[in-house]
């Protein structure tokens, strides 16, 4: 029982004010961490609780794969791009190939278009589904939540299996097209996952939307306003979420995506709450846009056949092709000597350049809200590093 | 959107800075500027706050590195032969590269326009390989310079915090460079073996087990 009068209370608390600032302390966060999905490091600068300094260190998955792709052959080249951010390699696989495409003028076929908008997407929901799992489990929810958006995860996983062979390294696409055609009931399967996908999404939301641990977690934490988010260079939900209505599929409408009838849902405040909550809707849009590219699918050729894809040499130029990849604008730029290896082969990776604020959004939070704000960005490693 | 305009809109606002489009002979039809390092700065921030319209996102900034090559072009020249003039082949030795590049796509997020790529070159690719850091004007640039930094070697004057991003500290050379070659104790594979374990053995002091 505490027997302070008022007037002790008072002065205890002045005190702890003007005295009792402690030492700053640093500690290393990583590079083996769970909770940074990967092998990165924070050094972070801590004053008491809050956060001072924090510095990202990179370079633990570093392979130089840019240095790598400039000795292999252009086909050569789209397995390795696989290996980048692994969780969606077939959005990876189409940045790539649209940027062949860009630099050789090739042109795609109707189905294949179609068959990329599908597995695109799809690629959309899996990683979207596994990153809200993942931003519960660093939050503390421990498994329940992972768990269930794993399960929707895994169904997409089948999919690519059954169409590609693999479930996380498809190497699907190639230039001019894609690599092969679906197999017989691949696509009432898909329906099948994607007329369910939303029931998942609201058992998900009433779960979650109102729950209070959430809330008070997530909103006001980590903060990027629109003109930070643009001169950042952030894109793709980390933009979206502070405002800036940037979408790749609706600016550029690169392959055909004119055709669908979808919203681009965005952020007011910035926050790990407006994150999480448009990466939900961005599902819904994506699930819509599935409706209707299945529903249209025709049918057709599914690469082009004039583009010799073997021993493949474009003339000499350069481009820069990009995609809205579920993490952002993913983009590559190739300048070519007319040989048949890529005389410049560059990887823009939009998780990196998502970091660029990490810094600035951990400032003045406590320790355990770098963890959450991490988790929002949605990194990972591989193409972070490359 | 046109690259001439945005030209002379940028000679209006900066004078004496040197500008040359350089084209670009692939179908993507993305023709880039080419600005000098002095005036870079000053370039990119009227690219971003003057010009129309304003390219406000820098998207992917990327280096290159172009070594010195001996090219040989044949050119027709007319020539007396026995006194009587005919076109003859000649072959034409000149040497192009020697530098290295630094290559910023810019977009317009309220107009929608881009890409303008803007490049900015070194002198050479030994000493003289300092260009401006545009990490002030555009945040975006700040790891992406620094990985150029760390890869091929480019010194951005004016960067906050110019260190090394993928390799780690104390490490010498910059690997992307055409000519780079990997030390001789370098184990490629995880468990070393024949040619490599002996070459990396030798780099081993006695004390060690050496060879």
């Amino acid at each position: 029982m505490s027997t302070l009068t008022d007037a002790s209370v008072d002065t205890i608390s002045n005190t702890s004010s003007d005295h009792l600032s402690g030492e700053l302390l640093e500690i290393s966060m990583g590079p083996q961490h769970p909770s940074t999905h990967g092998v990165f490091r924070m050094n972070v600068t801590l004053d008491g609780e809050k956060v001072v300094k924090l510095k990202p260190v990179f370079g633990y998955l570093h392979r130089n794969h840019e240095k790598i792709a400039e000795s292999e052959s252009y086909l050569g080249c789209m397995p390795y791009t696989d290996r980048l951010d692994y969780i969606c390699s077939i959005t990876n696989n189409w940045a790539y190939a649209l940027a062949v495409e860009t630099l050789a003028g090739i042109k795609v076929p109707e189905r294949a278009e179609y068959l990329r908008v599908i597995t695109g997407e799809l690629t959309r929901l899996q990683n979207h589904a596994g990153l809200i799992g993942f931003l519960m489990q660093d939050m503390g929810a421990s498994g329940t939540p992972l768990m269930y958006a794993f399960r929707e995860r895994e169904k997409i996983l089948d999919l690519f299996e059954a169409l590609t062979g693999a479930r996380m390294m498809c190497n699907y696409m190639r230039f001019g097209g894609c690599r092969c055609d679906l197999p017989a009931g691949w696509l009432d399967g898909a329906k099948k996952v994607v007329d369910g996908f939303p029931k998942f999404l609201d058992e998900f939301e009433s779960l979650l939307k109102t729950n209070e641990i959430l809330m008070a977690r997530t909103q006001g934490i980590g903060i990027v306003t629109k003109a930070q988010a643009i001169n950042a260079g952030l894109s793709g939900p980390m933009a979206r979420a502070s405002g800036v209505d940037y979408d790749l599929r609706k600016v550029d409408k690169y392959g055909i995506y004119d055709r669908f009838n979808f919203r681009v849902p965005l952020g007011e405040i910035g926050d790990v709450y407006d994150r999480y909550m448009l990466r939900v809707l961005e599902m819904r849009e994506s699930v819509e846009i599935l409706k209707q590219a299945i529903r249209d699918l025709p049918e057709g050729p599914i690469i082009d056949p004039n583009t010799k894809i073997r021993g493949f040499r474009p003339k000499p130029g350069e481009a820069y092709g990009r995609i809205e990849g579920p993490k952002g604008e993913l983009g590559f730029y190739l300048i070519s000597d007319g040989s048949p290896n890529p005389y410049r082969y560059r990887v823009r990776p939009p998780t990196l350049i998502n970091l660029t604020l990490l810094e600035d959004m951990c400032l003045g939070h406590n320790v355990a809200d770098i963890v959450i704000i991490l988790g929002s960005i949605d990194i990972v490693l591989g193409e972070v590093d490359r | 959107m046109n690259l001439e305009e945005i030209k002379s809109q940028i000679e209006v606002r900066v004078p004496g800075c040197r500008l040359e489009i350089l084209p670009n002979s692939s179908p993507s039809g993305q023709h880039s500027l080419l600005v000098d390092g002095e005036h870079a700065f000053a370039v990119a921030s009227f690219l971003r706050d003057g010009a129309s319209p304003h390219f406000d996102f820098c998207s992917n900034v990327t280096g290159i590195d172009w070594p010195l090559k001996d090219v040989s072009t044949k050119v027709k020249v007319k020539k007396l032969v026995d006194g009587v003039e005919k076109d003859v082949d000649e072959v034409v030795k000149s040497q192009t590269g020697g530098y290295l590049e630094v290559v910023y796509h810019l977009f317009s997020i309220e107009q929608r326009e881009g890409p303008v790529v803007l490049r900015v070159r070194t002198e050479d690719r030994a000493e003289r390989v300092h260009v401006p850091s545009l990490t002030p004007i555009w945040r975006s640039a700040e790891f992406q310079e620094r990985e150029i930094f760390d890869l091929y070697g480019v010194l951005f004057d004016g960067h906050p915090d110019l260190r090394r991003l993928l390799m780690w500290e104390g490490f010498v050379d910059h690997p992307m460079r055409r000519d780079y070659v990997e030390p001789d104790d370098y184990e490629y594979e995880p468990t070393a073996h024949d040619e490599v374990l002996k070459r990396a053995q030798a780099h081993r002091p006695a004390a060690e087990g050496g060879l």
